[in-house]
């Protein structure tokens, strides 16, 4: 039996990054712990993925979680990060519980178009709401770690830390979940229900779970965006960031829970050099970058990965 | 022998037409029962109300002493009813170890095993042995072991319907429902399959019921025959006798009585 080596990789990665990190520039680092923020909506939307579900709607989550962060902070003066990641999970899981109930009796374009229409409720009610900023939104405080407040120079090798730390902890904990008779129904599921059900499985169940953990990823992803920019509005639940979601997780691919973090890194350079070479037309770079992945690479950088490791 | 399975009355119609009608069927623990009759003569009816994808409008199904007319078919799968299927409901996209395991997988999860905190690959229960191990005797047992890298879409017919039997026995079942376990297989097949199947059921100790078409495996390998036509059963016998029963010969056979 082959080993697993995915931990190592993880434990590696994250040496690679606590140690080069004092040496990145501060908008590296930015970029990085936004690409953890994204790379962690992304991990979640894999596990829907590697069940057939696309969920147009994850902005939902990420919102919440974004939002839970920045009221902890506006009202109780909380600006610890790992409270505001923690608090931001639990309130997109608590929501993802309830809504579980309705959206895991959906597959396919149902289920997308519900999530979607769910998001876009969310950035009506913030927009209209007052207390939250309405369209504009409000500040977050700078973030602190378990009681020490750092420094300008080292707040963002901090951030970024944290967001490591935590990104890849929940990456490999998806990693183990995978392994677990439930973590691989999945592709079970998405392959024939049918049989899940007539193997004593219940498949609703199953992606009431997936739906669950993968919100709860969003809303820490969402917190740790909030926190990193230091503002939140709420475009955050609006559906062109689900897509945004749905790019990086396309380009990760199903296979590999460290993808989404590569590809999430892969689409801030893009986005940020898109947008720096032509402020006014980013998107169609962006646009062009998807087509070309679609083409060329449509089973994600984890398929890279697979390849690579089968080579003789 | 005890009777394991007990239909009562049991009454199916979609609209207009009535695909099962007053059908009583008391099935005994450890018989092999064949089940026969043309194309829409209610046998698959039957299967479907006994494994929870149908819901009689009439009667009622004992387990074991235990109604399951309402149950959906996981719970009923979970009390060890298992079936196979006429068109193999298989992960296509799996190898044939991997949709073995898949189905190992859900029996640990069904025994509170094999959580996120197992430390070690847990026995599977009814198979005690780890996951792993337990597919690969099944596989072997089945014949499918030169198969088990493959992706279950690229195999051929014959492998197929023994896979979809092979998941089916994956959850250690008491009662195994088969339907048209050797249809679309060659004449040479069938034979094999059946045995192979009746053999790994009697090494596990299960009772089998079977849909088919083929008079000659029939009369082979069942100890009893419910012949169906129109919705209701019209012979309960053994075979011989029941296929020389003059109705089943002019509904069911096709021959002259």
């Amino acid at each position: 039996m082959r080993q697993d080596r995915t931990p190592l990789v993880l434990g590696a990665t994250l040496a690679a990054l606590l140690a080069a990190g004092p040496l990145l520039p501060q908008w590296a680092l930015f970029i990085l712990t936004l690409a953890f923020a994204r790379g962690l909506v992304a991990l979640g939307l894999m596990l829907l993925l590697r069940a057939g579900l696309v969920s147009f709607g994850q902005a939902l989550y990420y919102c919440l979680g974004a939002y839970a962060a920045g009221a902890l902070g506006r009202f109780y003066g909380v600006s610890d990060i790992f409270v505001e990641m923690l608090a931001g999970g639990a309130v997109a899981a608590l929501c993802a519980l309830v809504l579980g109930f309705l959206l895991a009796r959906y597959r396919g374009i149902f289920f997308g178009l519900l999530s979607l229409a769910l998001s876009m409720i969310l950035y009506g009610l913030i927009v209209k709401n007052e207390a939250l900023g309405s369209t504009d939104g409000f500040n977050i405080a700078a973030a602190s770690l378990l009681g020490w407040q750092p420094g300008e120079a080292s707040l963002r090798y901090a951030v970024m830390a944290a967001a490591a730390v935590v990104s890849l902890a929940a990456a490999w904990l998806v990693h183990r979940y995978l392994g677990t008779p439930l973590g691989r129904l999945a592709p079970a599921i998405k392959d024939n229900e049918i049989r899940v059900e007539y193997m004593g499985a219940s498949a609703r169940y199953a992606v009431h779970v997936k739906y669950v953990i993968a919100a709860a990823l969003a809303g820490v992803g969402g917190a740790l965006a909030a926190t990193t920019i230091g503002h939140i509005d709420p475009d955050m639940a609006y559906w062109t960031t689900s897509g945004e979601f749905i790019f990086v997780a396309i380009l990760a691919g199903t296979r590999n829970v460290i993808a989404p973090f590569a590809a999430a890194a892969i689409y801030g350079a893009i986005y940020s050099t898109a947008y720096d070479l032509s402020p006014n037309t980013w998107q169609l770079s962006l646009g062009a970058a998807l087509l070309a992945l679609i083409v060329f690479l449509p089973e994600g950088l984890s398929s890279l990965l697979v390849r690579y490791a089968r080579r003789p | 022998m005890p009777v394991v399975l007990d239909a009562k009355g049991l009454h199916k119609s979609f609209g207009a037409v009535i695909a099962a009608s007053e059908v009583n069927a008391a099935i005994e623990k450890d018989s092999v029962v064949g089940l026969i009759g043309t194309n829409g003569a209610g046998k698959t009816t039957f299967i479907n109300m006994i494994t929870g994808y149908l819901k009689p409008d009439r009667g009622a199904i004992e387990f074991e002493g235990r109604d399951i007319t309402r149950l959906p078919p996981r719970e009923i799968t979970r009390l060890g009813i298992c079936r196979s299927f006429q068109i193999p409901q298989l992960y296509s996209s799996l190898t044939v170890r991997e949709n073995m395991l898949v189905g190992l997988g859900v029996v640990l999860r069904n025994a509170g095993l094999g959580g996120f905190l197992s430390r070690r690959p847990p026995l599977v229960p009814g198979h005690g042995l780890p996951a792993e191990e337990a597919a690969a005797r099944l596989l072997e047992r089945f014949g499918l072991s030169e198969y088990r890298d493959r992706n279950a879409q690229a195999l051929a017919g014959g492998v197929r319907k023994l896979l979809d039997i092979a998941l089916a026995m994956v959850a250690k079942p008491r009662i195994l429902l088969l339907d048209e376990p050797t249809s679309g297989v060659s004449s040479e097949e069938k034979f094999a399959i059946m045995e192979m199947v009746l053999a790994a059921v009697r090494a596990e100790g299960a009772t089998v019921l079977f849909v088919e078409h083929d008079m000659e495996v029939v009369s082979r390998f069942a100890q009893r025959v419910l012949a169906f036509y129109d919705g209701r059963i019209i012979a309960d016998a053994a075979p011989q006798a029941a296929l020389s029963d003059p109705e089943v010969k002019r509904c069911v056979v096709g021959r002259r009585a």
